[in-house]
């Protein structure tokens, strides 16, 4: 029902930290979808099973930015839509149009693919739709396809496990019980592969054991063979719901790595990391040595040249502002609508300590029509911060960039001076989709 | 009755082509350089859509597009009143020329009443509100036909006929035109046979010039977008319209002659070739314009048309599934489409690509030709054919 529009909190862009009462510092409107593509979606990360076909089942808005993707992406004989159009919502069809139009699909591929995502959107979960007699009548149809159920889903983003949750948890439900090769680990959840170099992943192959990661499977069964370790990595904050699926499901452990940015909390948590191996931990003063060195090296370089971060660019962009504002380096702003829970002491400390650093919105309707940049040489972390400030000079990096650990930050500080110094076409490169999926626009 | 039912549904599976962009995104690329506000009332993914894919003045640009970022709780709850408050509260901030809002599948499922939340918009900031029923179901040419239908409706003022020969471009998006210089081209087609441009609905026209549209002697239809609105037009003012889009000399002065007469026309209008070997997929009024000058040629061609189709003409099949082009493409010896079709066409069917930004997006956008009196193209296909 409608009612008289009254006055409320007004519509605001920015505030200082030292001001922000909560991670959540600005009131949820309209909001501005900035031209910074870099981030991945969920067609590329179901690509990421190699030799699967997805097929989405959605009205033709929701279908148009995927089946591009799947174009931009070269991957488009891997993709299929199926259109939901207004008939299906009022003649009680949804679930006939699911079950032929996937039929009819793969009827018409030159080969069965080993497995199918099929994908539901908004409409299904609002119509009740009987996904369950869908899925198991399509089985019925092609015993020797496997399906799985994955979710476009956007309207759930704030009821709960959101879309990106759901698929890094349906990623990796083609996997099944079998016996364990206690030797294995696998990396999960990650959309990016992991840089060889980090301390864990040297932790793991130095110790002689097996890594696999979806990013590194060449076929489905190369994929299928990790249901063999009996130990799981995360890195990815939103694949934790996969790992503790995988756990109850098929028995893998899990270890949650974070990116993180504290030099303590980092080695806590590479030690907890060796002890769940069961290797004794390298001594990390060579590591911490060199991050430290990196980072000074970057503040002394950067002088007073401000610094801006956003939520895309690491997990923890709290932290990250927090670290290398410790080393003196000109942080002014980091871009972002909230802030996990996990960055509640970053979030304290930097209320305390640093209270003008500047928090600003990413998609608030206000940023679209701010001056980006005011001709100052700004670095900015992140394709949004380099967008929003106008800047050439930035770290290109979306979701961690496969960094981690004191590897990760060493790296970081060294990228953060190259950007310094190495201008960038902002233009060009933020706007590909899916940075590392091989998309070529 | 069954049988006959999952073939229907059958057709609306597509295993390999892509999507046309959809009714909401005309919407927005209509109104996108109007100093309007245009909301999109969507949980989140429309936005990213459109701005990435089919809007390619988005970088450049700070057009007002957002969306609203509706929840699970609000859609349950039908809570329009915050919807309301955010964009009321939003224009008073950026002092939009106009306000906007455009449906989605959930408002639709809602059974939301745009025209209300307009009105309450419209009474509650002093602007002027449209409300777009649209629900991402129906492709852009619904939605720009609606948008620029209502700005005819609604923006366009009692204006004398202009002292001299003047008209109007209705239906120019950068969905079916791209942002070559094709705009530029169809303004000067009009100039170069003595017309004066009141106004372009709407690359590079202004919310002031369309206001005064009415005063034009007539308008020029570059596309089923602008159909619509140019009906609208014709009832308000008296102002007859042309479809088509001036490519080949040849067809241009066709397309000149009838604007000249000042009659109602479909430009094209029997100048296709029916049953021909050659096939354009495609936009109505482009494609059959392409046709029809290919036809002048010598060159006889038809068109199948996936999308809405108001100006039929004989020639034309309104044919929108994956499966039913294919079966019409057999036999076909030179098909001219967009490269995304290119996987359904018959083996051994010369492919010539002609892409469109309303199917394929970006991918293809530096190839996009400006074909407006482009005797060159024509010829190369001759040549090729």
């Amino acid at each position: 029902m409608l009612k008289a529009v009254d006055d409320k909190t007004a519509v605001a862009a920015s505030i200082r930290i030292g001001d922000a009462q909560s991670l959540s510092p600005f009131s949820c409107g309209l909001e501005y979808c900035p031209p910074a593509r870099g981030t991945w979606n969920i067609v590329h990360t179901g690509m990421l099973i190699p030799e699967v076909h997805e097929i989405f089942v959605c009205a033709a808005g929701c279908l148009r930015g995927v089946v591009l993707t799947a174009a931009e992406m070269g991957a488009i004989e891997r993709f299929s839509t199926v259109a939901v159009e207004e008939h299906n919502v009022l003649d009680g069809s949804m679930e006939e149009l699911i079950i032929e139009g996937v039929t009819e699909i793969l009827h018409r591929l030159a080969k069965l693919p080993p497995a199918v995502l099929v994908y539901t959107s908004c409409i299904h979960q609002f119509m009740g739709c009987d996904l369950a007699r869908v899925y198991r009548i399509l089985r019925e149809r092609f015993p020797k396809v496997l399906f799985t159920d994955c979710y476009m889903n956007p309207i759930m983003r704030k009821s709960g496990a959101t879309p990106d949750m759901l698929m890094r948890k349906q990623l990796y439900s083609f996997l099944e019980p079998t016996e364990k090769d206690a030797a294995s680990i696998n990396i999960i959840g990650n959309d990016l592969p992991t840089e060889k170099t980090s301390d864990f992943y040297r932790m793991i192959t130095e110790n002689g054991f097996t890594l696999r990661d979806i990013t590194s499977c060449r076929s489905f069964s190369d994929y299928r063979e990790m249901s063999k370790a009996p130990l799981n990595v995360v890195v990815n904050p939103s694949a934790l719901l996969g790992a503790k699926t995988l756990e109850a499901r098929l028995g893998q452990r899990y270890v949650y790595l974070p990116q993180t940015f504290g030099f303590d909390e980092t080695e806590r948590l590479l030690r907890g990391f060796a002890l769940a191996l069961g290797v004794t931990a390298p001594d990390f003063i060579k590591a911490r040595g060199e991050a430290d060195n990196a980072l000074k090296a970057a503040a002394g370089a950067l002088g007073k040249t401000p610094v801006t971060i956003d939520y895309t660019a690491v997990f923890r962009p709290l932290g990250l502002a927090r670290l290398l504002l410790s080393y003196g380096v000109n942080v002014t702003c980091v871009f972002a609508d909230g802030f996990s829970s996990e960055e509640q002491e970053n979030f304290d400390e930097l209320k305390r300590h640093y209270p003008q650093l500047l928090l600003h919105s990413a998609s608030s309707p206000l940023i679209r029509t701010m001056e980006r940049g005011d001709g100052k040489k700004t670095v900015a972390i992140g394709q949004k911060a380099a967008y929003y400030t106008g800047t050439e000079h930035f770290v290109n990096i979306v979701e961690g960039g496969g960094m981690h650990g004191f590897d990760g930050i060493r790296r970081m500080a060294e990228l953060i001076t190259e950007a310094l110094y190495v201008k960038k076409d902002t233009r060009g490169l933020i706007q590909i989709k899916g940075m590392g999926c091989g998309c070529c626009q | 009755m069954r049988l006959l039912s999952i073939e229907a549904l059958k057709r609306q599976a597509a295993s390999v082509i892509s999507t046309y962009s959809a009714d909401v995104f005309g919407v927005c690329s209509a109104l996108f350089e109007l100093g309007g506000m245009v909301v999109m009332h969507d949980p989140s993914g429309c936005n990213s859509t459109y701005t990435t894919h089919d809007e390619p003045r988005w970088y450049d640009t700070d057009s007002m597009i957002y969306i609203s970022a509706l929840t699970e709780t609000e859609a349950i709850m039908g809570d329009d009143e915050k919807l309301i408050r955010d964009i009321c509260e939003t224009a008073a901030l950026l002092k939009p020329t106009f306000i906007a809002v455009a449906g989605t599948p959930v408002p639709m499922l809602m059974g939301t009443d745009f025209a209300a939340l307009a009105a309450v918009i419209e009474r509650g900031t002093g602007i002027t509100a449209f409300g777009f029923p649209t629900d991402g179901m129906k492709s852009y040419i619904s939605g720009a036909s609606m948008a620029f239908a209502a700005l005819a409706e609604k923006m366009t003022v009692k204006t004398e006929k202009t002292p001299f020969p003047s008209a109007n471009i209705l239906g120019l998006t950068p969905l079916d035109f791209s942002v070559n210089s094709s705009a530029e081209s169809i303004k000067r087609f009009l100039t170069d046979n003595g017309f004066c441009v009141l106004s372009s609905w709407a690359m590079g026209g202004r919310l002031s010039d369309i206001a005064r549209a009415g005063g034009a002697h007539v308008n020029l239809v570059v596309s089923q977008s602008g159909i619509a609105a140019a009906q609208v037009l014709e009832r308000k003012f008296g102002t007859p319209y042309v479809a088509g889009v001036p490519i080949r000399k040849g067809f241009s002065a066709e397309a000149a002659r009838a604007l000249k007469v000042g009659e109602t026309a479909v430009a094209y209008d029997g100048g296709l070739g029916k049953n021909a070997p050659v096939v354009i997929i495609g936009e109505g009024v482009y494609s059959a314009s392409l046709a029809a000058s290919l036809t002048m040629s010598g060159v006889p061609a038809r068109v199948i048309c996936p999308l809405e189709l108001t100006a039929a003409t004989d020639g034309i099949e309104r044919i929108s599934d994956e499966a039913g082009i294919k079966t019409a493409l057999d036999g076909a010896v030179t098909v001219i489409a967009d490269p995304l079709y290119k996987p359904i066409c018959p083996e051994g069917a010369r492919f010539v690509p002609l892409p469109h930004e309303a199917f394929s997006g970006r991918i293809y956008r530096r190839e996009i030709p400006d074909l407006i009196g482009n005797e060159d193209y024509i010829n190369a296909i001759r040549k090729e054919v």
